[in-house]
C-alpha cells in the first residue's frame, strides 16, 4: 500500500471511495494516531461491555473559523465538546465516535495536525475514540473539515443532574472566567486580527464534575456555557425549571483581556462562547463547600458563586450591575453583532 | 480595566447618586434628553435609572444611527448587490435592520448576495483592492462619528483612481436633527445630555444655536455610566439655576472646536444635502450629506440607478413619537408582542443603541406584568 504524502499531499475524492484510497487514509492516519485497542479491531463498530445502571450518550457537530486558533483546534475542541455535553450530567464518559467531513483539496498536513491534537485531548482525558467515518466533498462544498463526534458515559448511581432541577433559594456557581473562547476565536478571524494573549479555555471537564459529583449528589443543573455565553445558559436554565435567576455583575470572573476586547468591538462578555467552562446550580447550603471542592481542581480555580435562583414567573435573569443598578440578562437575539459606534 | 473601570465605579456612582437626590426640586420633574443611543445603552446597561430620584426622567432621542436609516435606503442597497451582483460592505449591525417586506442585508446574505461585515471602512477599499474585477460598495451610515473615515477612503480611492469602488452615502448631521425635536416642542425637554463621540468631531460650540434659541442646557457627556451621572447633576444643577448653557463634562475627549482635520476632510468630500428621509422623524431639510461633485465617480447614487424605495408605516408602531421623546416604548401596544429584537417592527427596536431594543433587553422586568 503507496504510503501518504502528508508534507505535501491534499484531500481527493480518491480518500472518500471506500476503496484503497480510503483504507491508506484511515490507517496512516486515524488508526496511527488515535490508536486503541477497539479501533484498531479495524470493523465499522466498537463492541464493549458495560455495567449495569444509567448510560448518556450526546453528539455535537464542530465547524469553526479558523480551525486552528489559539489554546486549541477544532480537532481538541471536537473532543472536548463533547465529553463535556456527557459530563454535564454527571456521568463519567467513556467512549468517542468521530465522523470526519472532509473538502476535497484539504491539506494532509492540516489534516495530521487536527487529528494529532484530537488523539492527544482524547488520551488526556482519558476517553479513547474507538469507531470513526469519513467523507469527502467536492471542493467548495465544505469548509475544510467538518468534525461530529459523538460521545457515551455512564451514570453513578443516586445522581439525578437536569436543567430543569433548579429550585428558588439554589446558589448558582460558575466554574471560572467567562469568554475567553470566543475572544480568542475572534482575535484570530480574518479581517479583525487583534493582538490578544487570550487562549482558548477549550478543556475536558469530566475530572472536574467527578470530583463535584463525588462531594455531593444535590447537585441540580450542570451546563457548559458555550454558544452564546453565560447568560444564554442562564435564561435557558431559568426557563426549563421555570425559576427566575438574579446574579451579582461583581461576582462575574471575567479576564481583563476579555473585558478590553469586548469594549473595543461592542460586545458583551455575557454572550461570549466558552468551552471549559460549566455553570452549577446547587442547593444553597451545599454551595460554599461546593465551591471549594471546585477551586482545588485545576480547571476551577477561579470558580465564584455568582448569584441564586428566584421565584418569577416571567423567567428573567436580572443582574445588579457593579454600577449598583439592575438589568435584565436577555436571551441574544439573533447574532451579537458589533455596533457601529 | 484602565480608562474604563475608572468610569464605572460604583462607590462614585452613590455619591453623585446622593449630590442628585439632594439637589433636586421634589415639587418637579426633571426631563432630560439623551440624544444618543449609546447613552440610552449605557443608562439600561448599567442600571442607572435605579440611581436616580423618580423624578428625573430620560427621555430617548434618536440618536441611533442605525435606527434612524429608512428602510427604502436598504432595500435600495439589496436591489444593488441582488442586481448589479456587487459586493456590499457595511458595518455590523446594519446587517439585521428590516428593510420592507420582512428582507433584511443578512436574509439577502443568506439567499447569496455578497454581503460582507466590515470593521473599519478601510476594510472596504482594501476588498476593492483585492477584487478588480467586481464592483464593491460600502454603505455608509452614522452620524459625523462615521463621517471622516468614509471621507478619508473616498480621497484614497480618488488618488488611487479606483474606479471599482464607490460609496452609498447615508450620513447625517446631529445639530439639525436636535434642533427639530426642540422645534416640534412636544417631548417638552427640560436639558439635552450632548452626544459623545460625535462631539469629538464637531466641538460643543457646534450646539450653540440650539441651545440659545431653545434656551435649553446642553451637557456633552461622555458614554460611560460615570460620565452619565455627573452630566445629570450638571443638567440639574442647570435647570434649578435656570441657566441654558452648554458645558462640557466629556473633557477628555471633547474640545470647543472639535477636530479641525476632520473637520477640513469632511467639508472637502461632502456638500449639504437639501433632504433627506429619516425613519421616525420624516424629511428633514439639510440633516444630512453628499458626495461633493468632484467625487461624483465615487458615489454610488451617480454611478448606478439607485431606486427611491418608500416604504409603508408601520400599523400601530409609534416609533416617530418615541424618536421624538413623546411616548415610552413600552406605551407601544406592539412592544414586546409584534416587536422584539428577533423580529422588529420599528426603528427603535432594531439596534441595541434603539431606545425599544434598550428598554426590551434590559429594562423591561420594570414593568414586567405588561410582557410575557
Amino acid at each position: 500500500m503507496s504510503r501518504l504524502d502528508i508534507k505535501h499531499g491534499v484531500i481527493e475524492m480518491a480518500h472518500g471511495s471506500g476503496g484503497r484510497s480510503s483504507a491508506t487514509l484511515i490507517d496512516e492516519l486515524f488508526v496511527r494516531h488515535f490508536d486503541n485497542e477497539l479501533l484498531n479491531q479495524g470493523n465499522d463498530q466498537a463492541a464493549f461491555n458495560v455495567p449495569a445502571g444509567r448510560m448518556v450518550v450526546s453528539t455535537d457537530g464542530h465547524v469553526i473559523t479558523p480551525l486552528f486558533f489559539p489554546g486549541g483546534d477544532i480537532g481538541s475542541l471536537s473532543v472536548h465538546g463533547t465529553i463535556n455535553d456527557v459530563a454535564m450530567s454527571g456521568a463519567k464518559p467513556l467512549y468517542l465516535s468521530a465522523s470526519f467531513i472532509l473538502e476535497e483539496g484539504f491539506p494532509l498536513a492540516e489534516l495530521e495536525a487536527i487529528v494529532i491534537s484530537m488523539a492527544k485531548a482524547s488520551k488526556d482525558a482519558g476517553v479513547p475514540v474507538v469507531t470513526g467515518d469519513t467523507k469527502v466533498v467536492e471542493r467548495g462544498k465544505g469548509d475544510g473539515v467538518f468534525i461530529t463526534t459523538t460521545g457515551i458515559g455512564i451514570l453513578p448511581e443516586g445522581i439525578n443532574i437536569s436543567g430543569d432541577l433548579a429550585e428558588a433559594g439554589d446558589a448558582i456557581i460558575v466554574s471560572g472566567s467567562i469568554g475567553d473562547h470566543g475572544i480568542a476565536i475572534l482575535s484570530s478571524r480574518e479581517g479583525l486580527q487583534f493582538e490578544t494573549t487570550i487562549q482558548s479555555d477549550s478543556a475536558a471537564l469530566h475530572s472536574l464534575v467527578a470530583e463535584m459529583v463525588a462531594f455531593t449528589p444535590h447537585i441540580h443543573c450542570l451546563r457548559d456555557p458555550t454558544r452564546g455565553g453565560l447568560a444564554t445558559t442562564l435564561n435557558e436554565l431559568a426557563r426549563q425549571s421555570r425559576a427566575g435567576i438574579s446574579i451579582k455583575e461583581i461576582s462575574i470572573p471575567v479576564k481583563a483581556e476579555v473585558k478590553g476586547a469586548c469594549e473595543l468591538l461592542g460586545l458583551d462578555p455575557l454572550y461570549i462562547a466558552n468551552e471549559g467552562k460549566l455553570v452549577c446550580i446547587v442547593a444553597a447550603e451545599d454551595a460554599e463547600e461546593l465551591l471549594s471542592v471546585i477551586r482545588n481542581h485545576p480547571l476551577g480555580k477561579h470558580a465564584s458563586i455568582i448569584g441564586h435562583v428566584t421565584e418569577d414567573q416571567h423567567h428573567m435573569v436580572i443582574m445588579e450591575t457593579a454600577f449598583g443598578g439592575n438589568r435584565v440578562v436577555d436571551w441574544l437575539a439573533g447574532e451579537q453583532l458589533p455596533r457601529i459606534c | 480595566m484602565k480608562y474604563v473601570d475608572e468610569f464605572r465605579d460604583g462607590d462614585s456612582a452613590r455619591v453623585l447618586a446622593q449630590l442628585i437626590k439632594r439637589e433636586v426640586n421634589p415639587d418637579r420633574d426633571y426631563r432630560l434628553m439623551e440624544f444618543c443611543g449609546g447613552h440610552t445603552h449605557a443608562i439600561f446597561r448599567f442600571g442607572i435609572v435605579d440611581l436616580m430620584p423618580d423624578n428625573i426622567r430620560f427621555i430617548h432621542g434618536p440618536g441611533c444611527p442605525v435606527c434612524v436609516l429608512p428602510a427604502g435606503r436598504i432595500e435600495a442597497a439589496i436591489k444593488l448587490a441582488e442586481e448589479h451582483d456587487v459586493i456590499l460592505c457595511t458595518y455590523a449591525d446594519l446587517m439585521r435592520v428590516p428593510a420592507g417586506k420582512k428582507d433584511s442585508l443578512l436574509k439577502a446574505k443568506a439567499r447569496g448576495a455578497d454581503i460582507r461585515m466590515i470593521y473599519s471602512a478601510t476594510d472596504a477599499l482594501g476588498i476593492a483592492q483585492a477584487n478588480r474585477d467586481k464592483q464593491v460598495l460600502f454603505f455608509a451610515i452614522g452620524f459625523e462619528t462615521t463621517t471622516p473615515p468614509t471621507a478619508a477612503i473616498l480621497k484614497i480611492a480618488k488618488a488611487m483612481e479606483l474606479s471599482n469602488f464607490s460609496v452609498f452615502c447615508n450620513h447625517v448631521l446631529t445639530p439639525p436633527a436636535m434642533a427639530h425635536i426642540l422645534d416640534a416642542g412636544d417631548a417638552k425637554i427640560d436639558a439635552i445630555l450632548g452626544p459623545s463621540h460625535v462631539s469629538t468631531i464637531i466641538g460643543s460650540n457646534a450646539y450653540a444655536a440650539c441651545s440659545e434659541a431653545y434656551g435649553i442646557p446642553i451637557v456633552i457627556a461622555g458614554f460611560e455610566p460615570l460620565d452619565v451621572i455627573q452630566s445629570t447633576l450638571m443638567l440639574v444643577r442647570q435647570i434649578n439655576a435656570g441657566t441654558a448653557a452648554i458645558e462640557n463634562q466629556y473633557t477628555r475627549a471633547v474640545s470647543k472646536s472639535g477636530n479641525k482635520k476632520a473637520q477640513a476632510m469632511m467639508a472637502e468630500v461632502f456638500e449639504m444635502r437639501p433632504l433627506f428621509e429619516w425613519r421616525g422623524l420624516g424629511s428633514l431639510p439639510e440633516s444630512a450629506l453628499q458626495i461633493r461633485p468632484e467625487y461624483a465617480d465615487f458615489d454610488a447614487e451617480q454611478r448606478f440607478s439607485m431606486p427611491t424605495i418608500d416604504t409603508a408605516e408601520i400599523k400601530g408602531c409609534i416609533c416617530p413619537a418615541v424618536l421624538r421623546g413623546m411616548n415610552n416604548p413600552d406605551e407601544c401596544k406592539l412592544f414586546g408582542t409584534a416587536c422584539t429584537p428577533e423580529d422588529p417592527k420599528g426603528a427603535c427596536m432594531v439596534s441595541s443603541e434603539g431606545a425599544c431594543a434598550a428598554y426590551y433587553s434590559y429594562g423591561r422586568y420594570r414593568n414586567s406584568e405588561a410582557i410575557t
